[in-house]
């Protein structure tokens, strides 16, 4: 007769985890919202930019319309109109329209930022654009009071059509005369109609073609040909053909490539904000782990008897497992809702950006999908069950005979912990740190962070052995701090399992700290090379040309100043566009002008040299010593002589000498100026003396700002962005602390018995209270040290591998010794402090009875 | 190694009393014929079925089906209801919670706590705990029972009462028990008692 295999009995995980929850339900609640905390952060962290993202893609659809394909240009010099009718007779272009497209406002004088406007005048020629974007029309209408155009007014060049956004930004009514500023022109025009609703709330404002050009000083010019493929035809051969004849300042776009630019410009940002915010649910799976092997411990003898009953080991796996998975699902569930409702609150506050700039402005709504709502429950759920993992295969691996009798921790003292797992696991995360990007996210950055966490984790037991060792009889003649050295040395297994909520939470803290006080110190100096004078002053559209320049230059009461321009530049049409930067840069001393890294290269007599910022050389590939073709008039061949560092422009900045532009492009024109002070001037005066200098409409439109004033703005900024990182990070140590305290409290209570024993042979109750007040300001002590030595290997794979492989720049390190110490000083004191207050709960219990309790 | 020579037969029924110094094995000895130990040679079998030839999960088969066991310490789950406790053996075998309850009652009305199936064990007292030790231990009809000290906590008078209890009980499920013991008093109820020595077992004469 053999005993037959029957699946797992339900009613006695039922009872056995049911009768664990009523009788320590605040455990429960803490390792349950642990998990509700990490998924709600991450949920609503990924439902936010999700709902952005989305509202990103509707905007480029919106301004494209329902063009096929789209050539544009790469700076916005534009390129010439000629160009239109070879593209209209290529084979298998159906229709084409040729499209003027400026960033613009509303209203005139100078902007009151210097951002960008949102506004985009659209130049079209309706009886073109009719046959490739329709909806950039307003439709025919019997009543212009409804928004419609009537027949004649397409090619009035006094009138202008307004999506209902621009309309509403302007507060205009149809027949209402709008001023709208571009390209440094002020033009008055007639509101004649709206157009229909498109897929976003897009500013556009769209006028005749030859009435853009004209108006807005850009005739013969075009920033874009919008393309109607024919039916039937080949979209890839299409493209072929067009690439073949287009010169270098344009480049074919196609819906794909430019969704792909979104995604590229923000995937780096929206995946470390997710992963920062999953740092919670890490810290929350520690904690369940600290739990769960506490409860373990706590149940050695239940599980035993269990076993000694008749339940097999897999049976006990499952109960373990079982009872983290639900707390997976409880707190997974909760969290799930907790992250909606911060999603929806969020939204409606601060609207879709969450710091890092990319989707300011956009009022998105709420998107959510399915696929994510599995994905966070699966990572709470997961995270509660690996959790559970280790104490679980502990409690079946668990002889029943001996665990019957609750020999507790029965290490031998003079066992050394081995420090093999560890080791192993912090060399594997060493190995995944060195592994290059995938798809342009940190994988194996993030696997590294993980692999090491876990590494440090696991050799906790030898570490704190390791630590204490110094200690070893220090407390001779103090029977409280000989009795906490004793119980520390004796059981280290129980020692990790409280350091392991702490070392997990400091060391996220420590290598977050690092991270961002590296990046913002890198950043001040960095502002200081680019960012040099006092006063920057510049001017939209044309700029200044040389003559103006050489008045200013001369202007007396201004001390040394020096012109220079920004433009978009577009290298791929896979990639946002860069960023030219031109300005004067001597070729002998470079580093004087640029804030460069690494090496530098010789540059060649015959060839143009270039400066890469450290964005760019990552995203296009480009070493320094390269050469590489700049998509300008003539295509010219230029040498990378150098990477400087830029934390502005993440597409990526090419800078050039400015005589060596204006060389190459006939482009003299400069939009900006930075100015050095003499002594006794004043920025006001400074300005009243520039303006002298310049023609009366022009001096109108010049707008002066301080660069101190720029240097601690940008500061601000940065502090601001990384104001949900603070955030994050501070409620991730809220767990973590509840969980030390959870942690503390949980295996102090589980030692009424040992107290009990230690006060029948005479010891005194505040010789119990010092002995728990030193093992836990020793286990904060040593999980402090541990925690930084892990953070601070965990820093330099945020620093030297995820920052650059997201945002493709590097960083100096820097150490917030302040956050430091008092990070040391809290936790030790809250793990004295929790572990007397737990200490005090259990000795008010009777200690005869203590003694006798059985479990 | 503790002892060697062990040779045992236990027919249904029967009470054997196995005694002993401490530190001899006698513990060890019952947790062989549990599975729960392996002997360095010889074997263990129970209704013909060696336990060196299981595994561990076949073993902890056999001992949720053949055998029941009463602990010194009763070893009773502080969060579960008495009736819970007792029908534990049976839900183990995947028994549904209604009819395991059910019989479970009807086990506790036997050893006289009849109308308590849903009370705590902090409820009970060390007597009336190692009562529903002993429903928990039959209330799966085992072919054998396997007491280790089951009157080592409790008082005189209380110990006399559950002992008759556990003989009784086992007679009438028709199960072989072994009891260990320290106490001549517990062994006085067994059909047979023996001392357990280094060389193997010896019958046991009452003085």
């Amino acid at each position: 007769m053999t005993a037959e295999r029957r699946p797992i009995s339900y009613a006695a995980l039922a009872w056995m985890t049911l009768g664990e929850w009523r009788a320590h339900p605040g455990r429960v609640v803490i390792a349950a919202l642990a998990i509700a905390i990490g998924v709600a952060l991450g949920f609503a962290v990924h439902l936010i930019n999700a709902s952005a993202q989305s509202e990103l893609a509707r905007a480029v659809r919106t301004l494209n319309a329902d063009a096929d394909l789209q050539v544009r240009a790469t700076t916005p010099l534009g390129f010439d109109e000629q160009l239109y009718p070879r593209l209209a007779q290529l084979p298998g272009v159906a229709a084409a329209s040729p499209v003027v497209a400026l960033p613009a406002r509303f209203g005139t004088g100078p902007s009151r930022s210097f951002d960008s406007g949102v506004l985009t005048v659209l130049g079209l020629d309706p009886l073109r654009a009719i046959a490739v974007t329709p909806t950039l029309l307003a439709p025919p209408s019997q009543a212009a009071g409804e928004g419609g155009l009537q027949p004649e007014s397409v090619f009035d060049p006094n009138r202008v059509t307004l999506s209902r956004a621009a309309l509403k930004a302007s507060g205009a009514k149809i027949g209402d005369r709008v001023v709208i500023t571009a390209a440094g022109r002020s033009e008055s025009f007639v509101l004649a109609g709206v157009l229909p609703p498109g897929p976003s709330e897009q500013q556009i404002a769209v006028l005749d073609i030859a009435a853009a050009q004209w108006r807005f000083g850009s005739l013969g010019r075009l920033q874009r040909i919008d393309l109607k493929i024919a039916p039937g035809a080949d979209l890839g051969r299409v493209e072929a053909g067009l690439r073949a004849i287009l010169p270098s300042n344009a480049q074919v776009v196609t819906a794909r490539s430019e969704a792909r630019q979104g995604d590229n410009l923000t995937k780096a940002y929206r995946v470390n904000l997710e992963m920062l915010a999953l740092v919670a649910l890490l810290t929350g799976g520690f904690l369940v782990y600290s739990a769960q092997a506490l409860s373990v411990a706590r149940r050695r003898p239940q599980f035993a008897l269990l076993r000694v009953l008749g339940l097999e080991r897999r049976g006990l796996l499952a109960q373990v497992l079982v009872e983290g998975g639900l707390l997976g699902v409880v707190g997974a569930l909760l969290g799930l809702g907790l992250g909606l409702a911060i999603a929806v609150a969020t939204l409606r506050v601060l609207g879709g950006d969450l710091g890092g700039g990319f989707f300011r402005g956009a009022a998105p709504d709420l998107l959510v999908q399915p696929a994510p709502v599995l994905v966070f429950f699966g990572l709470g759920l997961v995270a509660a069950i690996v959790g559970s993992l280790l104490p679980a295969l502990e409690a079946a691996r668990a002889q029943p005979g001996i665990a019957l009798k609750n020999l507790g921790d029965h290490r031998d003292p003079d066992t050394r912990p081995s420090a093999l797992w560890g080791l192993g696991l912090l060399a594997a995360g060493g190995l995944a740190a060195s592994l290059p990007a995938w798809d342009g996210v940190p994988v194996f950055g993030y696997l590294s962070i993980g692999l090491i966490l876990a590494g440090g984790v696991a050799a906790m037991p030898w570490l704190a052995r390791l630590l204490l060792s110094p200690l070893q009889g220090a407390g001779r003649g103090n029977i409280a701090v000989d009795l906490a050295l004793k119980r520390l040395w004796g059981a280290p297994g129980q020692a990790a399992v409280a350091l392991c909520g702490i070392v997990a939470s400091v060391s996220l803290m420590v290598a977050m700290g690092v991270m961002v006080v590296s990046l913002r110190g890198s950043v001040e100096d960095w502002l200081g090379d680019i960012l040099p004078g006092d006063l920057l002053f510049r001017v939209e559209g044309d700029g200044f040309d040389p003559a103006q320049q050489a008045r200013i230059a001369a202007a007396s009461g201004l001390g040394p100043v020096f012109f220079q321009k920004s433009a978009p530049l577009r290298l791929s049409p896979n990639l946002p566009p860069a960023i030219l930067v031109v300005r004067p840069i001597d070729q002998a001393a470079p580093a004087k002008s640029l804030p460069l890294i690494g090496r530098t290269a010789d540059i060649p007599a015959d060839v143009t040299p270039v400066w890469l910022s450290e964005p760019a050389a990552r995203l296009y590939g480009r070493k320094v010593g390269e050469r590489m073709v700049l998509p300008l008039p003539g295509g010219p061949e230029v040498f990378v002589a150098g990477i400087w560092r830029d934390y502005a422009r993440q597409a990526g900045a090419v800078a050039i000498d400015d005589k060596a532009y204006t060389r190459l492009t006939g482009d003299a024109l400069r939009t900006e100026a930075l100015l050095t002070l003499p002594s006794g001037q004043t920025p006001g005066g400074a300005a009243r003396a520039v303006r002298a200098a310049l023609p009366p409409d022009l001096a109108g439109q010049v707008q002066f700002v301080e660069t101190r004033q720029m240097r601690a703005g940008a500061l601000k900024l940065f502090d601001s962005s990384f104001a949900l990182t603070y955030a994050l990070e501070a409620i991730a140590i809220a767990v973590g602390l509840a969980g030390v305290a959870a942690t503390f409290s949980a295996q102090t209570l589980a030692r009424t018995k040992e107290f009990g024993m230690l006060r029948h042979v005479g010891v005194l109750r505040r010789q119990i209270i010092g002995m728990l007040a030193t093992e836990g300001a020793l286990l904060g002590a040593v999980g402090v040290v541990a925690g930084l030595g892990l953070g601070l290997m965990m820093s330099q794979v945020l620093i030297h591998v995820v920052n650059p492989q997201s945002f493709h720049w590097t960083m100096d390190t820097r150490l917030p010794l302040g956050l430091f110490a008092s990070l040391a000083g809290a936790l030790i004191a809250a793990g004295a402090i929790t572990a007397v207050l737990a200490g005090g709960r259990a000795l008010s219990t009777d200690a005869v009875r203590a003694v006798r309790e059985d479990w | 190694m503790l002892f060697e020579g062990v040779d045992l037969a236990v027919a249904p029924g029967e009470v054997v009393a196995i005694m002993g110094e401490s530190g001899v094995g006698k513990s060890t000895l019952l947790n062989l014929a549990a599975g729960l130990d392996r002997a360095d040679r010889g074997v263990v079998s129970i209704d013909g079925v060696p336990l060196e030839s299981l595994d561990d999960d076949g073993r902890t088969r056999l001992r949720r089906d053949r055998i029941g066991f009463v602990f010194q310490a009763f070893h009773i789950l502080p969060h579960l209801s008495l009736a819970q406790n007792v029908a534990l053996p049976l839900v183990l075998q995947n028994l549904a919670a209604g009819p395991a309850t059910a019989r479970a009652r009807d086990m506790l009305t036997a050893v006289g706590l009849e109308g308590r199936e849903g009370a705590r064990p902090s409820q009970l007292s060390g007597g009336e705990l190692q009562r529903v030790a002993l429903a928990r231990a039959l209330i799966h009809r085992p072919a054998v029972v396997l007491a280790d000290e089951p009157t080592g906590n409790l008082d005189p008078e209380t110990a006399d009462r559950v002992l008759d209890l556990f003989v009784r009980e086992v007679r009438a499920s028709g199960a072989a028990a072994i009891l260990v013991t320290h106490s001549d008093r517990a062994a006085a109820v067994a059909d047979r008692r023996l001392t357990l020595t280094r060389l193997g077992l010896v019958p046991r004469h009452d003085s």
